[in-house]
This record gives structure tokens, C-alpha cells and sequence, in this order.
């Protein structure tokens, strides 16, 4: 296991050396001691290698991550896994607002809350949050998966594209286009997959489906007031 | 007031081209959304003149005495600022709201005069990274087609807050265009109306800005500079907001600034004008010590080599084109006249370039029109016409006595009308008089 402090190290240095690591690396074990709240901790990733945060994160923990499995044994400021690509971002604790924005891929489990926007214009991720989301959750979400095991905010899936959403708490409001589906039994299935990914004990029948009406992917005058 | 004629008095209120659109809004009731920029009257570089040199300056002889064009972008923070060698580039336009042909056109002629281009609100195409030797890479709302492979592929990352023909507005991008190709880019349905974000969706105002700007900077190992792009609007502030966040050029877009789909309403009444914008940006760069530290670059209605002088001499460190180099590539060329008039147009006034149907294969992502585009003749007719806006600006400057182009000064230009002269700070011509600013007893 590499360890690195970032109470003697910069987050520069810490990035640094994780961007140098050859492709066929055999320093696949990083672990980043008191990493403070700092931002950038371990973004731009693009290497098989497991990376261990010791505490809380700031802004933008592991930003466009590909290939690496991160976690983070603490909370997270805004924009955790942000246009991840691939691999996957534990957050053990909360994550701020932002959580896997427009991220394309790659799989972001977060234990606690995650708050406002999570998932926004989310492009192919896998996100599934053990605790409530805040509000406008999946707001132009245009692919990929969001699980949310407690409640959803106001107006969660606005304008929203093709992204899936499963809800087993209360949704306080849905947001323009957004409805309430059947679940089927490939989305059951699809449920199960997602839920065994994030190492949950949760049944999908517990769980109702959410997805995009469709009515505003044309401009109609008649949607006016909708937009 | 009376009229030879009173039965056929136009209202300069309700005239011919406000009611044209009352009843095309009343029969359609949409609004109406169409390209290119702001096409009314503004105060413009036009009104400035400059003063060539005399008994109380010397020239330069032209063709003998080098008047240098080459800038530096970006060398506060980056291990590899973008080094051009002419002060013009080719603004952001997406592959999507222009043809493949155009995007690789685009890219060859600025890469012939050693200049760069830019991406747009759809990601980077391997045709437009292949033809461009100097390409920036635009960090949008959106985020279509974002990648960290193509972030460290870019010369420049450029953050887009706004642009000049809708400061606080999306991009927009119909259906017409929105092919499996350009669907696939943005991970959208084809055949969508796409709504771009106004907003960035994991940062909100300055603060964040500064640690967005970092992470970017972490992600390519502050190998390339980060542009920050804004429209003009409230400019002075907003460039001082830019370089506080961490900026290493500020690309300000004034409201003549083109678009590929943008409803009129917002192209005309929003913004103001580049004239107005240049002196707001420099004076910000200048109360902080960091004019020509941190560069200005300016778009919004550069036509000719004189526009360029005059933005340069107002302070900007190089300007960038858009819609003029849509027309060098061959838009609105009076050979598709029959084609345009059986679009409801006639060439110098299309500017439909959301339908998608451009005769000349540069605002459509149509297979058989995008083909109509040579993208090795238009590449050189825009190299070409950088070329005569370099030899035009360097005709200028020599003669103003500058050795190099950035060294031209207000101190070199007149104003020709109030407007003009209150907004570029400089004097009315004839006089010393700068509206809005005190004389010196």
C-alpha cells in the first residue's frame, strides 16, 4: 500500500504521481491520509488502481475518473465523480450538491445523503444513494441509472432525457416531463443489478420507476408554460 | 408632420418589418429562432478612426519595417500557453451546428496562417483535432461529449459562461440537426430540439469558478492554459470575477457575436455592443496590473483588418471570428442565389442556419450538402482572408508607427460619433473631448 499525507503533500503532488503511474502499474494500492476537505483530491484518474480517501473531501473528489475504484471514507463537497467515465467512487459518508454530474459512466455509491442536483445531465452513470437526495435530482439526466433507497427533493427528474430513475422513499415533487412508470420485469431485473453492484440488502418491488414523458423534446407552443 | 403622400406614411413604429413579425407570430406562434447575430444599427469600430502618423509621429515603411503579429496566450499558469502568429482566431462553433467539411475547413485554414480554432457545444470531432495544429477545447454547460481523453488532447481549455448573442442563455440545437452522428456525440435522442443548460451544473458563481478552474488545471497537469469566455454584458465586473477566479485569458464576446440558433429576441436585446465591452475588459485587466499578463480576446463583429486594429488599439490582446469565417468558407455566396431564393431567402441575408438546409454545406449536417464544401479550397480561401486581415491590420499599425500590432494605443484612435466616442474612451475627433469624463484644466 502507497500512502500519501496531505498534511506534508500537495493535492498537486498527490495527483501528480497518480497521473504518472505507467499503464501496467503494480502500485495498484494508494492510500491518501488527511485529505482536510481539500479539493481536486484524486481527479483525472485514468488507471486501474484503488484509492482510499481517509477522511472528508472537498470539491470534485475523483473528477473524471476513469478505471479507478475510489473511495472515500468520509463526506464529499460538490461535484463528487463528475464526468466519471468509468471505474467507481465510494462515498462512505454524504456527498454535496452536484453528485456525479454529467458523468458518463463508472458506477458512484454514496452511503449517506446526497444533496441538491445529484446526477445532473448525467450521461451513462450508475449512481445509487443509500440515503434521500435533495431537490432537482436527474435534472436533464440523459442516460444512464440513479437509485435513491430514501427520499427524492422537489422536482426530481426535470427536463429529463432517457435517464432512469428508481425511488423507494417519498418524492416530494416531479419535476416538467418527468412521470411515474411501470416497473417491468427488465427494470426489475435492471433494479437487482444495480442493487447487488452497491452491495445492498433491498428488494426492487419496493422500489417505482421514473422516466421521461417524452412530451418536450420538440418545441410546441402548447408547452409554453411547461418550459 | 405632413406627408406628398399621407395615405402611404410608414410608422417608424409599427413599420413594414414589425408588422411582418406581429403576423408571423400571430399565425405560428412561435418565437422566432434563427442564426448569424445582432442586425441592428450599433455603435461599432466603424466609428472609430485612427490617426496616422505626421511631423508629431513617425511611421513605419511598409513591407520594410516589421510590424510583428505573433501573441502568447496563456503563459501565466501554463507549462504550454498557446503561441499564435497572427492576433486572429477562429471562434467556438460545434460540430453540429456546422458540417463536418466546415469544422475540417475551419481547421486547415487557421492552421495555415498559424493561428487556432475552436470546439463548440458538442465535443471534439478526430477530423477537427486532426486539421487544427492549435486547438482550444470549449468547457460548456452542457458538457456534450466531455471527456478527460480529449481535455488533455486541447491546446486551451476554454470555461463558456455565456456568448455575445445571448449572454444568460443555452445553446440550441433543432432536430433537423440532430443526426445519429451529432445524437451518438451528445448521448441525446435523434431528431431531439436539444436545450442546452444555461448554467454550469456543478458550480455556481466565482468561488467555484476558482476551484473548477483547478480541477481542470489538476486533470491536465497545468500542461495548457484555461480561457474563460463571457458575453457582454456587465463586463467590467465580470472580467474581474474571471481573473479572480484564476484565468489566463478572458475571451469577451460582444452582442454582435454570431450564433448558430438563438431567438431573435434575445440575439437584439440582449448584451452590449463590442465597442462598448473592449475599454470595460481592459480597464478591469488594468486596475488589477494584469493587461497583457492575463490576455483579452474579443469577438463580436470582426469583419476587417481595421476592426482588428481598432480592438487591438482598444487594449485586446487578439480577437476571434466566427460568422466572417463562415462567409470566407462560402456562406451566403451569391452562386447559391436560386437555392436561397427557394428557401424564402436571397444570398447576404441567410441566416437560417438552424434548419439545417445551408446551400452552401456549412450550417447543416445534411450528407449531400455538407459535400458541397471542399474542405481543402475552403480552408485555403480562409486562410486567405486571415492573411488580408493580418496585412490590414499590420498597414495600420505601421502607419501609426508600431513595430508590433499589440503596440497600438487609444492614443492612436478618434472617435467619429458621441456614441462612439463615450464608449471607446477616446475623443470625439477634432476634439478632446472623451464624453463622461472630465477635461484636463
Amino acid at each position: 500500500m502507497n500512502t500519501v499525507d496531505l498534511q506534508k503533500q500537495s493535492v498537486r503532488e498527490l495527483n501528480r504521481v497518480l497521473h504518472q503511474l505507467p499503464e501496467d502499474t503494480n502500485e495498484t494500492g494508494w492510500e491518501v491520509l488527511h485529505p482536510g476537505g481539500q479539493h481536486n483530491i484524486a481527479c483525472g484518474l485514468d488507471r486501474e488502481i484503488e484509492v482510499r480517501v481517509d477522511g472528508h473531501a472537498g470539491y470534485y473528489c475523483a473528477g473524471m475518473n476513469k478505471q479507478a475504484e475510489i473511495t472515500v471514507a468520509g463526506n464529499v463537497g460538490v461535484g463528487v465523480a463528475e464526468n466519471m467515465m468509468s471505474g467507481s467512487v465510494h462515498v462512505q459518508g454524504s456527498a454535496g450538491q452536484s453528485a456525479g454530474a454529467t458523468a458518463h459512466g463508472g458506477l458512484l455509491v454514496i452511503d449517506g445523503d446526497a444533496a441538491a442536483r445529484c446526477g445532473i445531465s448525467m450521461k451513462g452513470i450508475d449512481i445509487v444513494v443509500k440515503g434521500s437526495i435533495g431537490h432537482m435530482g436527474a435534472f436533464m439526466g440523459q442516460a444512464g441509472r440513479m437509485v435513491i433507497c430514501g427520499d427524492a427533493g422537489e422536482a426530481l427528474g426535470d427536463s429529463l432525457y432517457e435517464a432512469r430513475i428508481y425511488v423507494k422513499g417519498a418524492v416530494a415533487s416531479l419535476g416538467a416531463d418527468c412521470v411515474k412508470k411501470e416497473m417491468r420485469d427488465e427494470h426489475i431485473r435492471e433494479l437487482q443489478e444495480l442493487i447487488d453492484a452497491a452491495s445492498l440488502d433491498e428488494t426492487p418491488t419496493d422500489f417505482a420507476r421514473y422516466g421521461s414523458a417524452r412530451n418536450l423534446y420538440h418545441f410546441k407552443t402548447d408547452n409554453a408554460l411547461e418550459y | 408632420m405632413t406627408s406628398q403622400n399621407p395615405g402611404s406614411r410608414e410608422s417608424s413604429l409599427f413599420n413594414r418589418d414589425v408588422i411582418h413579425e406581429i403576423q408571423r407570430a400571430a399565425e405560428t406562434g412561435v418565437y422566432d429562432i434563427r442564426g448569424f447575430g445582432a442586425k441592428r444599427p450599433l455603435p461599432h469600430f466603424d466609428d472609430l478612426l485612427f490617426l496616422g502618423a505626421s511631423v508629431s509621429r513617425y511611421p513605419l515603411e511598409g513591407y520594410r519595417e516589421r510590424c510583428d503579429t505573433n501573441v502568447t496566450l496563456g503563459a501565466l499558469n501554463a507549462e504550454k500557453p498557446v503561441e499564435i502568429d497572427v492576433p486572429i482566431t477562429i471562434a467556438g462553433m460545434s460540430f453540429g451546428a456546422l458540417s463536418a467539411n466546415a469544422k475540417e475547413a475551419l481547421g486547415r485554414g487557421a492552421s495555415e496562417v498559424g493561428t487556432s480554432t475552436t470546439t463548440g457545444d458538442g465535443g471534439m470531432t478526430p477530423e477537427e483535432r486532426g486539421h487544427s495544429t492549435k486547438l482550444v477545447y470549449q468547457y460548456l454547460p452542457s458538457r456534450y461529449g466531455m471527456n478527460p481523453d480529449d481535455l488533455r488532447k486541447a491546446d486551451a481549455i476554454e470555461v463558456v459562461i455565456g456568448q455575445g448573442a445571448k449572454p444568460g442563455g443555452g445553446g440550441m440545437l433543432l432536430g433537423q440537426k440532430i443526426t445519429d452522428r451529432v445524437a451518438e456525440m451528445r448521448t441525446l435522442p435523434a431528431g431531439i430540439d436539444q436545450r442546452s443548460a444555461c448554467r454550469h451544473p456543478d458550480w455556481t458563481g466565482p468561488d467555484d469558478l476558482a476551484i473548477k478552474i483547478l480541477e481542470l488545471r489538476e486533470i491536465t497537469d497545468w500542461q495548457v492554459p484555461i480561457y474563460v469566455k463571457v458575453g457582454a454584458t456587465r463586463t467590467y465586473y465580470d472580467t474581474t470575477l474571471a481573473v479572480k477566479a484564476g484565468a489566463d485569458v478572458v475571451v469577451l464576446d460582444g452582442m454582435q457575436g454570431g450564433t448558430a440558433a438563438t431567438q431573435d429576441v434575445f440575439i437584439e436585446h440582449v448584451g452590449i455592443p463590442t465597442l462598448a465591452a473592449v475599454p470595460q475588459a481592459v480597464e478591469a485587466l488594468q486596475e488589477m496590473d494584469m493587461h497583457r499578463k492575463i490576455q483579452l480576446v474579443v469577438s463580436g463583429g470582426i469583419r476587417s483588418g481595421a476592426d482588428v486594429a481598432k480592438c487591438l488599439a482598444l487594449g485586446a490582446d487578439a480577437v476571434s471570428i466566427g460568422t466572417a469565417a463562415l462567409i470566407a468558407l462560402g456562406c451566403n455566396h451569391p452562386k447559391w442565389q436560386k437555392e436561397y431564393e427557394e428557401l424564402g431567402t436571397s444570398a447576404g441575408f441567410y441566416d437560417d442556419y438552424h434548419q439545417g438546409r445551408d446551400p452552401a454545406g456549412i450550417s447543416t449536417q445534411d450528407e449531400e450538402l455538407g459535400a458541397r464544401l471542399d474542405p481543402v479550397a475552403g480552408g485555403q480561401r480562409l486562410a486567405n482572408y486571415l492573411r488580408v486581415l493580418t496585412l490590414e491590420a499590420q498597414t495600420l499599425a505601421r502607419a501609426c508607427g508600431k513595430s508590433h500590432v499589440l503596440n497600438l494605443e487609444p492614443e492612436d484612435m478618434v472617435a467619429l460619433t458621441i456614441e462612439a466616442a463615450a464608449m471607446a474612451r477616446v475623443p470625439l475627433a477634432g476634439t478632446d473631448w472623451i464624453p463622461g469624463r472630465e477635461r484636463e484644466s
